[in-house]
């Protein structure tokens, strides 16, 4: 690694801790400007009642000390604060519980996809404007304009509901599989026709021809120099596909009833979890980027031909 | 005159004035085509964009035109009339099923207006549901790829044009913005906005749009100009370092012909192809918000939300999943395929 690529990487790492900083802040500030608190609405507060809640919760000081105690916590102790609905519990362990279920459900999700994506890209490049390469065309567009709840409840509707193959419950074993293939299959159609121009573009380089020249069988060809070459672009796509499960898995969860961070997520939203919104909301965000910045990297240490800014 | 080799005289047979038979070479065979006719020219041969193309102006004219003549509407509920007990035979209809009053006049020899697609499980006649919500969502979409591309020409067009130190700020506000994950802060601030906006708006005209319609609005038009102005302004960079701008330069032109006759047409198309391209992904958000709950308000409907509520009676009533399921598939396909189409009749340069 030479000093251009280490001050990149460093001004890569400023630029996303900053961004951290930027969704904290605006989080924050979004949420703080609700009209009424968060105890508006309750069940028989009095006036004292709400007062001593807000004390509890610290509402009851200047908006930028509260910001201040809020970023400290978060930064030292990695502390959210506690939930407001669910009683007892704080934030960062109800979001640990739900990550458990949710990061099981996204990595298979994304390696299902990866793999199937890729040899499916491969098959169609090789298999240019023949009847295979149409169809896989055909099936990965039409995949790429469903939204990820419409595949969802479509499958449930199909496997669940009518065929009773699989259960519509999804917390343990069988009932992931829906989950999984509803999540999967964006990026899957997303990743085979990404690796399907990029193989395509690598097929037509020099040094391909010149391996076929000097008489390297196809297969060689295929797994030592086209694949390794054309994968490039499908790493770069690892940050936004993390970013696509994250968003996807809020409405498969909700599908498939799935105890997962995004079931967490939406349901604190529906009953004004305030803290559980914002924690949730930050540690996803930060998530995203995190995973945005390793793609960066990864892409610019892998591929020495990208020039450097 | 003969003709004398090695002199250098000129051959005066070479100025005669030109005959008619010369003239006829010069005759123009067929009208000179310009950038636009040839794109349509091209896109027209593209079948592909051309149905995709047919297929909208279908779905959007008859989400416009078939609520005037069809003789329910999405809000009212068929069994709830005033003074009267609610008649639970209209709710849950079957297509072509009709309610118990509606029976028995049939049986009285009139005739009754079907429901195509049966009704809801409020005794909503479901056809005109779906039609109305696919008028939502594509409005939805429309209107929100304008305020992107307001937004996005106008910033991107001030940081490429002024440059240096505006051009850096802007850029670095953009970088931040573009590296926020886009859905998570859609949802925070159509969460929060809903809860303010709501009783902003109370009792004004705007109350009949809806809170979270309004607030999906304000979140395009602060999270999603920044692809746009990026473009734009890299757009407007390139451009003006062309040679054939400085070849116009250089033959005197005036910087109001350079910009009207070379910036814009070479810019514009690239613009409206990514407005075009702009819409399915805008539809394709309010649909998931809607889902979640945070779009568009009841009982007003939108293809998210109704393929959301379909979700209650999935084991009886599957084709109300599966109606607005088709016609959101539709309306994305054939907006993304028809956007490709354009890209490659209007720019072939930008096709990856």
């Amino acid at each position: 690694m030479n000093s251009k690529t280490l001050l990149y990487v460093v001004k890569r790492v400023l630029l996303a801790l900053f961004t951290v900083w930027v969704v904290i802040t605006v989080t924050f500030f979004v949420m703080h400007a609700v009209p009424g608190g968060p105890f508006i609405g309750e069940k028989a507060t009095t006036p004292a009642v709400q007062a001593a809640m807000e004390a509890k919760y610290g509402l009851d000081k200047p908006l930028l000390e509260q910001y201040g105690t809020y970023l400290k916590d978060i930064v030292t102790k990695f502390d959210f604060g506690p939930s407001l609905k669910q009683r007892g519990r704080m934030v960062i362990d109800i979001i640990a519980d739900g990550m458990k279920t949710s990061m099981k459900l996204g990595l298979i999700a994304a390696g299902v996809a990866t793999l199937i994506g890729v040899v499916l890209g491969a098959v169609a490049a090789l298999r240019r404007n023949k009847v295979i390469d149409r169809v896989i065309m055909v099936i990965t567009t039409a995949f790429v304009s469903m939204p990820s709840f419409i595949i969802g409840a479509l499958l449930l509707a199909l496997f669940s509901v009518q065929l009773r193959w699989l259960p519509a419950n999804g917390s343990t074993g069988a009932g992931l599989v829906l989950p999984i293939i509803t999540l999967a299959l964006y990026p899957m159609a997303y990743i085979t026709r990404l690796t399907r121009s990029s193989m395509l573009d690598v097929l037509g380089q020099d040094y391909i021809r010149t391996a076929k020249a000097k008489g390297v069988s196809g297969a060689r060809i295929i797994f030592g120099h086209a694949l390794k070459n054309s994968l490039i672009p499908v790493l770069t796509y690892l940050g936004p596909m993390l970013a696509y499960i994250v968003t996807g898995s809020l409405v498969v969860e909700q599908i498939f009833a799935v105890p997962g961070i995004g079931r967490q997520f939406v349901s604190s939203i529906t009953n004004r979890d305030y803290p559980m919104i914002m924690g949730t909301t930050i540690i996803l965000a930060a998530l995203i980027v995190i995973m945005n910045l390793v793609t960066d990297i990864l892409y610019k240490v892998v591929d020495p031909r990208i020039t450097l800014e | 005159m003969q003709k004398k080799k090695f002199t250098f005289h000129v051959d005066l047979d070479m100025f005669n004035p030109a005959s008619e038979k010369d003239k006829e070479y010069m005759v123009q065979m067929r009208p000179s085509s310009t950038f636009f006719k040839d794109g349509v020219k091209r896109l027209y041969k593209n079948k592909v964009a051309f149905v995709s193309f047919i297929v909208i102006v279908l779905i959007t004219l008859s989400s416009i035109i078939i609520p005037f003549f069809w003789p329910y509407t999405y809000e009212n509920q068929l069994g709830v009339q005033a003074g009267k007990a609610v008649d639970a035979s209209y709710n849950n209809l079957k297509p072509f099923e009709y309610g118990a009053t509606e029976q028995q006049l049939i049986e009285e020899g009139e005739s009754v207006f079907p429901h195509v697609f049966g009704t809801d499980s409020a005794g909503r006649d479901y056809f005109i549901r779906v039609i109305y919500g696919t008028r939502v969502s594509l409005a939805v979409g429309f209107f929100a790829s304008i305020i992107v591309l307001l937004i996005g020409t106008l910033v991107g067009s001030i940081s490429g044009y002024f440059g240096g130190k505006v051009d850096l700020i802007i850029m670095r506000i953009v970088d931040i913005i573009y590296s926020l994950p886009d859905m998570l802060m859609v949802i925070l601030l159509s969460t929060v906005l809903k809860m303010t906006l709501t009783p902003v708006i109370a009792g004004t005209a705007l109350e009949s749009v809806g809170a979270n319609i309004i607030s999906l609005f304000i979140v395009f038009a602060l999270l999603y100009w920044v692809s746009m102005s990026r473009l734009i302004r890299g757009q407007i960079l390139s451009l003006r370092e062309q040679e054939y701008v400085l070849s116009a330069q250089a033959t005197g032109a005036k910087g109001k012909w350079i910009i009207t006759k070379h910036l814009i047409p070479n810019c514009i198309s690239v613009v409206i192809i990514s407005a075009a391209l702009q819409i399915p992904s805008a539809i394709f958000t309010e649909s998931y918000l809607s889902f979640l709950g945070l779009g568009v308000n009841a009982p007003m409907p939108s293809l998210g939300s109704l393929a959301s509520e379909a979700l209650n009676g999935l084991a009886s009533y599957p084709y109300r999943l599966v109606i607005p399921a088709v016609v959101i598939s539709l309306i994305v396909l054939s907006l993304n395929l028809f956007g490709d189409g354009l890209r490659d009749a209007f720019d072939p340069k930008l096709n990856d």
